[in-house]
């Protein structure tokens, strides 16, 4: 623990706030239902610093957090040695008292504003809340204050803004938006829970760019994500916690750049970037790959990068009709040509028209023009019937595998019902094939027999990879198939992704919003921008001399969260981003 | 990329008309929301009007004994009259028009029994189940968000026996709890009157009788929904901001949770219309349910159709009530 005091910088409202740490916890145990989840954690942040808690999911850092303002979670029992918010005991307190903690000494922001602002009120009023229930403003004020509070969170517009619900804002205003609330009783302490997961890369920046200043202003930032890229943009001290312990701790730096223990630097080893081409993120060995039989790396040796490509679109085009009639042009001119054993990057932002891409590539959705050919033929613009016979040559993994997943059915099942019955005829060789898949996404055959909802991430997304893999596809795509894991576990799938596509010669259509992973895997990537491709070409290439103005903007955004420890970072290396845009 | 709903789609629509072509969409929903209320009530009238075509025997007969009060065979001397008054000697279809013809200027036809129209026998007797719907409804709303605020959402024990209460209430029939309520209360406690009875007093028994088990059925749906939004972020957040839980059950959560009973309250209505029928036979109470079970047991049909006819029209309104008040509920809802 930093043991100087960190002095205040100058601003008058911190005058107030007393000189020593603004949290100290010390020996914080807190368990539910008898069953210790965090095991004797310590920390403290002085005032204009940053806290980072920095642990994957189950680790204990939001728990912890939430301990500040008592809010650990119903049945929660939280003991500690230390637990004071700006000088004042907050152990034992009763309700009406942690009511004047929350949002008055500590402001709370949680992730993805579209669910954590109410959706059926206007953003204005969920900022009024705070200043309501503490009174911080007349009545007659409050709406002045609210548009100064949206002012200050850099919201354009704010008349505007404080008018409208949570989704009709985009991702980076209603992040803003939450900012503001959690800023409205001015408190001196601000817990941002992984402020920017939900948000695409380029309002990331600018979330924690908004972050900086308030902590430039004075204010005690505790920084909770599982994300080491973001923390590194902002931190000061670093804690790195796993199973309710903390692994590692120090200063921003350190921690960032020289780890100690083998858990941090697993951790940081996981992270994917244009610098981890071809090597492997995760300390797992890779999985012996069964070579033998039919869908075996025997019958792939046709694979060649070379080739003829496997998968051709030309000049694909979707509209969709807006409830109020209008139309919105999803997918604009979209080609490309992936080849076997080779991987095709598709980036953007949300709403950039990938995900779309990727349903006109399956033939989901019928392209309103352009086709699609499968290898070497037509593929779009037939009637299902006649793609049926052919469905197994490319399959899907997405994002979210439960909801794909039956959850009645037990591993086995699901996996069975993939297998096609042209090709293992019996029941015999099908099981065989269930548990020949199984071994080659690394899970071991004692799992067949369970269900989904009691599997693990990672282990539900190998369960999609080897029900992807069950009809010997040639192409395989994943439509943000590693966005939801932890850094870790996403390190293990996209090795396994590398592993399997080296010995089956598959090939990949790679959607995914997070720059890093499709520098890590791509072979040829296309940015994608309202629709259009506003940039192809090697990942070399587009991240080091990115042409298009947007293209260089995410990069720069990449470049900015990847590089090195941030603390106190001048302002001169922020990314270039205009503060306004949304 | 999917937030396309195809039966909004105007396909022709260029690309940027935005606010015209979304009033215009607006404009058609409510259009086809009010045919589909017209055709319900047409369907109901309908139904009815076919029921006393189907009735066995000669009608004129059966009216001039309702009359009288004598069950004999009539002459056709004494039938022709009948005849031409009700209109029995047109032929099937020339009735039906009629009566279709009736309805659009708001007649309901006579009363077999009391030679009246049928509208001045109703409108007498409509108020009072009125007044006791209304009450049985406001009732049913306070009692289960009372109990739905006390019990949603507070641990285990809590919100087990909350879901045992909803249950039972939703499943007690109302001629029973009806004459439970009139042996404790009434006869028991001394109360409240035991029969019929005038003023806000007379109307507490009969009203709880109707609206327990409705507040059962209400709590039953509002539960499950209240239960989940509670573990919203938004909920987390505005506990975060310092808002206390019963500000957060009020100003969240229940807005959120609001839209099944709502849906709910259009059915209960109607069916609180028929749940007269037993309640002010239990209670001896003047109104609808008591003239529509001696209407039906005298079979003075035209009384029984013009109730039915009636209540299609109430339930058809009180949707088209909700269908305008779940936009302001929920702003994301398209009106």
């Amino acid at each position: 623990m930093s043991s100087a005091t960190v002095t205040t910088p100058a601003d008058p409202a911190e005058a107030t706030a007393s000189a020593g740490p603004a949290i100290v916890v010390e020996n914080l145990r807190v368990s539910f239902a008898g069953r210790e989840v965090v095991h004797g954690v310590s920390f403290s942040a002085e005032p204009g610093t940053c806290l980072a808690i920095v642990g994957e999911s189950g680790s204990g850092k939001s728990v912890s957090a939430r301990s500040l303002v008592g809010l650990a979670g119903p049945g929660a029992e939280v003991r500690a040695d230390t637990l004071s918010v700006g000088g004042v005991d907050v152990r034992g307190l009763g309700e009406r008292a942690w009511r004047r903690i929350r949002g008055d000494r500590v402001g709370f922001v949680l992730q993805d504003a579209l669910v954590s602002l109410d959706p059926v009120r206007p953003v204005g009023r969920e900022i009024a809340e705070a200043l309501r229930v503490h009174g911080t403003v007349p009545r007659a004020d409050r709406r002045e204050k609210v548009l100064e509070l949206l002012r200050s969170a850099a919201v354009p517009d704010p008349e505007l803004r404080a008018a409208q619900r949570s989704g009709e804002l985009s991702g980076g205003l209603r992040q803003r938006a939450l900012i503001a609330s959690a800023l409205a009783a001015d408190p001196e302490v601000v817990v941002a829970d992984e402020p920017t997961t939900a948000l695409d890369v380029t309002v990331q920046a600018q979330v924690l760019e908004l972050l900086a200043d308030l902590k430039r202003a004075g204010r005690t930032i505790v920084l909770i994500s599982h994300d080491l890229s973001v923390v590194a943009h902002l931190a000061d001290h670093v804690l790195v916690m796993a199973d309710g312990r903390v692994v590692e701790e120090g200063a921003a730096e350190t921690i960032l750049t020289a780890p100690r223990e083998p858990y941090t630097q697993a951790l940081i080893q996981a992270v994917p970037g244009a610098g981890t081409r071809g090597r492997r993120l995760s300390p797992v060995p890779p999985v012996p790959l069964p070579d033998r039989g039919r869908g075996g790396a025997v019958a792939r040796e046709d694979a060649d990068p070379d080739g003829p490509p496997v998968l051709v679109a030309r000049d694909l085009v979707k509209d969709f009709p807006l409830p109020d009639g209008s139309r919105l042009r999803a997918v604009d001119g979209v080609g490309f040509a992936l080849r076997a054993g080779s991987t095709l990057g598709v980036v953007g932002e949300s709403g950039s028209g990938k995900s779309t891409t990727a349903r006109l590539a399956l033939a989901l959705e019928p392209a309103d023009r352009g086709t699609v050919e499968l290898r070497g033929q037509a593929w779009s613009g037939l009637a299902e019937r006649h793609r049926r016979a052919r469905r197994g040559a490319i399959s899907v993994v997405s994002q979210d595998p439960l909801s794909s997943f039956d959850p009645r059915w037990d591993v086995e099942r699901i996996l069975l019902d993939a297998v096609g019955h042209a090709a293992y005829p019996t029941a015999a060789a099908r099981r065989e094939r269930v548990t020949d898949l199984v071994a080659r996404v690394g899970l071991t055959p004692d799992l067949l027999a369970r269900r989904p909802l009691t599997l693990s991430g990672g282990q539900r997304q190998r369960v999609a990879i080897a029900r992807a893999l069950a009809p010997d596809p040639d192409v395989v795509v994943l439509d943000e198939a590693v966005s939801a894991l932890d850094v870790s576990v996403q390190a293990q799938i996209l090795d396994l992704l590398v592993d399997l596509q080296q010995a089956f010669g598959l090939a990949y259509l790679f959607i995914s919003h997070d720059l890093g992973v499709i520098s890590h895997l791509s072979d040829h990537v296309l940015v994608m921008k309202d629709g259009r491709v506003v940039e192809e070409g090697h990942p070399e290439q587009i991240f080091t001399a990115p042409v298009d103005p947007y293209t260089r903007r995410l990069v720069a955004s990449l470049r900015s969260l990847g590089a090195g420890a941030g603390a106190g970072r001048p302002a001169d290396h922020r990314p270039d981003l205009e503060r306004t845009t949304s | 990329m999917t937030r396309t709903s195809p039966e909004t789609a105007v396909p022709d629509a260029p690309v940027g008309d935005g606010p015209t072509a979304r009033s215009g969409a607006a404009a058609r929903r409510w259009a086809g929301r009010v045919g589909s209320a017209v055709i319900v009530v047409w369907g109901a009238a309908t139904a009815a009007f076919l029921a006393q075509i189907a009735q066995p025997g000669d009608r004129a007969t059966a009216v001039l004994n309702l009359r009288t009060g004598q069950v004999q065979e009539r002459s056709p001397d004494e039938l022709a009259p009948i005849n031409a008054e009700y209109g029995f000697d047109r032929s099937a279809p020339g009735q039906y028009l009629d009566y279709l013809g009736g309805l659009l200027r708001g007649e309901l036809g006579t009363s077999y029994q009391q030679h009246r129209p049928v509208w001045d026998v109703i409108s007498e007797q409509i108020a009072p189940t009125l007044a006791l719907s209304v009450t049985a409804l406001v009732l049913a709303w306070v009692l289960m968000l009372a109990w739905v605020l006390l019990t949603a959402g507070r641990g285990r024990v809590a919100a087990g026996w909350g879901s045992a209460v909803d249950s039972f209430l939703a499943s007690m029939p109302q001629y029973w709890l009806g004459v439970v309520l009139l042996l404790g209360f009434a006869y028991g406690l001394g109360l409240f009157p035991v029969v019929g009875g005038s003023g806000p007093v007379a109307l507490v028994l009969p009203a709880l009788t109707l609206a327990l088990p409705l507040a059962g059925f209400l709590a039953q749906s509002t539960r499950t929904e209240f239960e989940r939004v509670l573990e919203q972020p938004f909920v987390l957040s505005a506990r975060l901001r310092g808002s206390g839980d019963l500000a957060v059950r009020l100003r969240h959560v229940l807005r959120h949770a609001a839209f099944a009973p709502l849906t709910l309250t259009g059915w209960a209505l109607g069916a609180t219309i028929s749940g007269a029928v037993i309640v002010e036979t239990v209670f001896t109470r003047r109104g609808i349910g008591r003239t529509l079970v001696s209407a039906v047991e005298s079979q003075d049909l035209p009384i029984v159709t013009g109730i039915v006819v009636l209540t299609a029209v109430v339930y058809v309104v009180i949707n088209l009530v909700l269908d305008a008040l779940y936009p302001l509920i929920d702003p994301r809802v398209t009106p």
